[in-house]
């Protein structure tokens, strides 16, 4: 059975380095399968650009299946693309219709400078979670697993807001370029549990402190972040770290 | 004569690691201060490597190719974790999990080392949860299991569809913690080139920097590699992008035997491949298999009916379906082990039956229709929910209405690297842990040993066993890679083999010679292998890789991101690997777990293993570019366990 094809026009930023300065190039692709993902699409068009001895467009990528975070890009104006509750290595082309001029940028955020074409370096989040994004247990010497037990309900949100995969979403959609919606995401999973409940005040604390250190910017409740998380982390994890926060600047 | 040692400890097998414990040599923690350790990999056998050495003192060097040690392809596992907690009391012990491993390895691993494995599964659960692992609870606030494939007993822990996630992010918020107290050093987007061997020991490696490709030498006075599997060497597998062999190979290369290339697994339930552009496949748990029933049509002019848009699975009556692992296999149905269950699904598809709408006719049906009969849709969205959404956003296709099609394809490589019981290899100061070793699973792991075994070895086994090694290195200085000949010369290979590979110009992409070589692998050293298959198959990728080194073509330059460049010296490594898994699917006349050799199935097409002849591990010797690899072997011995002809048709 033969598949649906489209054919395209690609506006893609074409950068060096982060010091030169950058600019859209145009390419146009035909006969792309509708079936395929949006990198596989970016694959083909390198292929062509290989093959005319021109550098290919330099974008980050791993599992493709949505997990690992790695994939970024700002697909027609919007953070992993115009799909809803996924990442741009699951977003397919059959979302996209046969002619259309589709834009790729990399995330546009001072604390994640460009590193070359579409890919941007988030050694800043690396930052935030050695801040304080864990809890503080050594390996051995720990109880049973079971010694505590956990209502459903607190082990379900914590899972909730520990399927955050660190893409920069979030930073990227946000107007502030407010990195809140990460560092909620990690506190509230912690501060959920009882094993994470110990620290819970002082990371919020530490991870906030160091999240203005790096020149992200405040949250203004626009919850923008929120619609375009492709794991659809719910801003009411901001206020549990509002919460945690304001107990830790009350304590002092 | 052997040349291996496996060095497992005298004693009966349930007291083998204690003892070993108790009489291994320490470094005091002054010592600890002096001596570093690199680690190669950042996934849950590294990660966790990394910062429970880094707690106890050790100074550690990790790296990884990504931009973040929390993107390690151990993120992308989903279904869970076993452990013999026997939380659920259905009967579970450390023996019975030892037990299942070694059978559903189709007994063709170290005894000592899968013992071991089962022994410390139930410290990884408690570790995770004091980390903040949000494994999935019942109402009691207990935590919850479900069932997997090889077993009787429901011991496998899971945090949704995200298990490998959740347990990685544990690991990496260790890792992180001791990155931010001083203790680790983490170079990311760094790829090893190569092993520095002084005097015959690992002393250190070399890198090249992603972004920069600058060329660096580091120290260690042990190095380990936790780098993963090489599954990618078929092209589409379930790997991530990046995942590759590079590593073990460069080992190899130096010295270090290469055990059981040719044990690789096939997962039974993958969505099926659309077209030519494919670049990945995408795994559906196996935890789905707990509700899904897989099927195909009864009827040949069904499954031609279906294949040509003719009809839909939900037009096929129940009578007329054929549920064909219930059918073979009563006693463990739809959960036998993967190999079992991928090669009944070629088994069906090969005979007419297949169900996908493409040229390869391939494909079966993953059907939860009885399930959400049984439970009602919300339960069953509540257990899989995540799943579904993603095969939905891949198929555009409702798996709450319409079964899922699914197919087998690459998975895990159970080969890697041989290690004796202290996971190191056969080149001194080189550790191997996680899948990029080849000690516990035999040849075929059940579901949800993965994790088991990359935790298992990176917080409990390589931390201990490691400093039976390191006490020896306590007098030893750090070396100065900037100044020694060893990492100098080292240096020099490295960055003439980078200009080789550019300075080809030939025409084709490295993506070109990778697809090549993946349809090689999957046609001849796939799911079903033969002699004749397995011989032309050698010739077959030593002419691709002689076409590779004239007529690849890398454009840009070395200094800046290539990710050509990053390909091609990926892709050079497997064309040899590749070779090598041939030769060793060639040596073993027999079929045993994920290893089929159509010569050797019994009259109703199951693996017919030969004891008398393959119980042995074979570990592999490089010889040369242009020589045979030498075979070396490892009798496998059971004491405790009595070898059987595996049957999942009666319990």
């Amino acid at each position: 059975m033969a598949h649906k094809t489209i054919n395209i026009k690609l506006r893609v930023w074409r950068q060096k380095d982060a010091k030169s300065k950058g600019g859209f190039e145009n390419y146009e692709l035909e006969n792309i399968s509708v079936d395929s993902s949006f990198l596989e699409m970016i694959d083909v068009l390198n292929e062509k650009l290989v093959s005319e001895n021109k550098e290919p467009v330099a974008y980050d990528h791993d599992c493709r299946e949505g997990i690992c975070g790695m994939c970024s890009l700002f697909i027609n104006g919007r953070a992993h693309g115009p799909d809803s509750l996924v990442t741009t290595c699951q977003l397919h082309m059959r979302k996209f219709s046969d002619g259309e001029t589709i834009t790729i940028e990399p995330w546009r955020v001072g604390s994640f400078p460009i590193i070359k074409d579409l890919m941007v370096d988030r050694t800043a989040y690396e930052k935030i979670m050695q801040a304080g994004g864990f809890v503080s247990v050594s390996t051995g010497g720990v109880p049973d697993a079971n010694s505590v037990t956990i209502p459903k309900a607190d082990a379900d949100e914590a899972m909730d807001a520990a399927a955050c995969i660190g893409c920069g979403a979030c930073v990227a959609t946000c107007k502030n370029s407010s990195a809140m919606l990460f560092v909620a995401a990690k506190v509230s999973q912690l501060a959920l549990l009882p094993q994470g409940k110990v620290e819970a005040s002082r990371r919020a604390k530490n991870m906030v402190a160091k999240m203005d250190e790096l020149g992200f910017g405040n949250c203004s409740n626009t919850g923008a972040c929120e619609m375009e998380c492709p794991k659809g982390i719910s801003l009411a994890h901001i206020a549990r770290l509002n919460r945690e926060f304001l107990a830790a600047n009350i304590r002092g | 004569m052997t040349k291996l040692n496996s060095k497992v400890p005298e004693g009966k097998l349930k007291d083998k690691w204690s003892n070993y414990k108790a009489h291994q040599n320490l470094v005091n923690p002054a010592n600890k201060r002096k001596i570093d350790v690199i680690i190669v990999g950042s996934g849950l056998a590294g990660g966790a490597a990394a910062a429970s050495l880094a707690e106890m003192g050790f100074k550690v060097k990790v790296f990884c190719y990504q931009d973040s040690p929390r993107r390690a392809h151990s993120i992308a596992a989903q279904g869970g974790i076993n452990a013999a907690k026997n939380y659920p009391n259905d009967g579970d012990t450390i023996y019975r999990l030892f037990y299942d491993t070694i059978k559903g390895g189709d007994y063709r691993s170290r005894e000592a080392n899968v013992y071991r494995l089962a022994e410390v599964s139930n410290e990884i659960i408690d570790q995770a949860v004091a980390q903040g692992v949000p494994f999935a609870r019942d109402y009691s606030g207990y935590l919850d299991n479900r069932s997997f494939g090889g077993a009787l007993v429901s011991r496998t822990f899971y945090a949704r569809g995200q298990t490998g996630q959740q347990l990685l992010l544990g690991a990496y918020g260790a890792l992180t913690r001791q990155i931010g107290l001083g203790n680790i050093e983490m170079y990311n987007r760094s790829e090893l080139m190569d092993i520095v061997l002084v005097e015959g020991k690992a002393r250190g490696i070399v890198t090249r920097n992603l972004k920069t490709g600058e060329i660096k030498s580091h120290f260690g006075h042990a190095v380990v590699l936790a780098t993963g599997g090489y599954g990618n060497v078929f092209y589409l597998s379930t790997n991530a992008m990046g995942s590759n062999g590079s590593a073990v190979w460069k080992a190899y290369k130096k010295g270090a035997f290469f055990a059981n290339p040719a044990f690789v697994q096939i997962h039974p339930t993958c969505i099926p491949r659309h077209g030519e552009f494919q670049s990945k496949l995408t795994l559906m748990s196996e935890s789905l298999r707990n509700d899904g029933r897989i099927w195909v049509p009864k009827k040949k002019e069904d499954a031609e009916a279906i294949r040509a848009g003719k009809m839909r699975p939900e037009d096929i009556p129940d009578e007329d379906r054929d549920f064909y692992l219930e059918r073979r296999y009563p006693a463990f149905g739809n959960l036998v082990p993967r190999d079992v269950a991928s090669r009944a699904a070629k088994e069906r598809t090969d005979k007419g039956f297949g169900i996908e709408k493409n040229s390869t006719g391939e494909g079966v049906y993953l059907d939860f229709k009885y399930a959400i009969e049984r439970l009602g849709k919300d339960a069953i969205e509540a257990r899989y929910g995540n799943l579904f959404q993603m095969y939905e956003k891949i198929t555009d296709e409702n798996p709450y209405e319409t079964p899922m099609r699914i197919y087998p394809t690459i998975h895990y490589t159970m080969g890697g690297l041989w290690v004796d019981y202290e996971l190191q290899s056969t080149i001194p100061g080189l550790f191997v842990a996680g899948e990029a070793n080849f000690s516990d699973h035999g040849a075929n792991r059940l579901g949800a040993s993965a994790l088991m075994q990359g935790l298992a070895d990176g917080y409990f086994v390589l931390p201990y066993t490691i400093q039976n090694y390191l006490a020896y290195e306590i007098t030893n200085p750090r070396l100065n890679p900037e100044e020694h000949s060893e990492f100098k010369k080292t240096e020099e290979d490295v960055k003439e083999r980078i200009n080789k590979l550019m300075s080809i110009q030939g025409k084709q992409s490295a993506e070109h010679f990778h697809r090549e070589l993946g349809k090689i692998m999957w046609e001849y050293v796939g799911m079903a292998r033969d002699e004749k298959g397995l011989k032309t198959a050698i010739e077959k990728i030593k002419a691709l890789r002689k076409e590779f080194w004239e007529d690849l073509h890398i454009p840009g330059s070395t200094d800046t991101v290539n990710p050509e460049l990053e390909k091609a010296n990926r892709v050079a490594d497997f064309l040899e690997l590749g070779e090598l898994m041939a030769y060793d699917a060639l040596n073993r006349n027999e079929s045993s777990g994920g290893h089929f050799r159509l010569e050797y199935a019994t009259e109703e097409g199951e693996a017919l293993r030969r004891d008398d002849e393959y119980m042995y591990v074979a570990a592999w010797e490089y010889k040369g570019d242009d020589k045979e690899p030498a075979l070396n072997k490892e009798p496998l011995h059971y004491e405790e366990i009595e070898v059987k002809t595996r049957n999942y048709k009666t319990a």
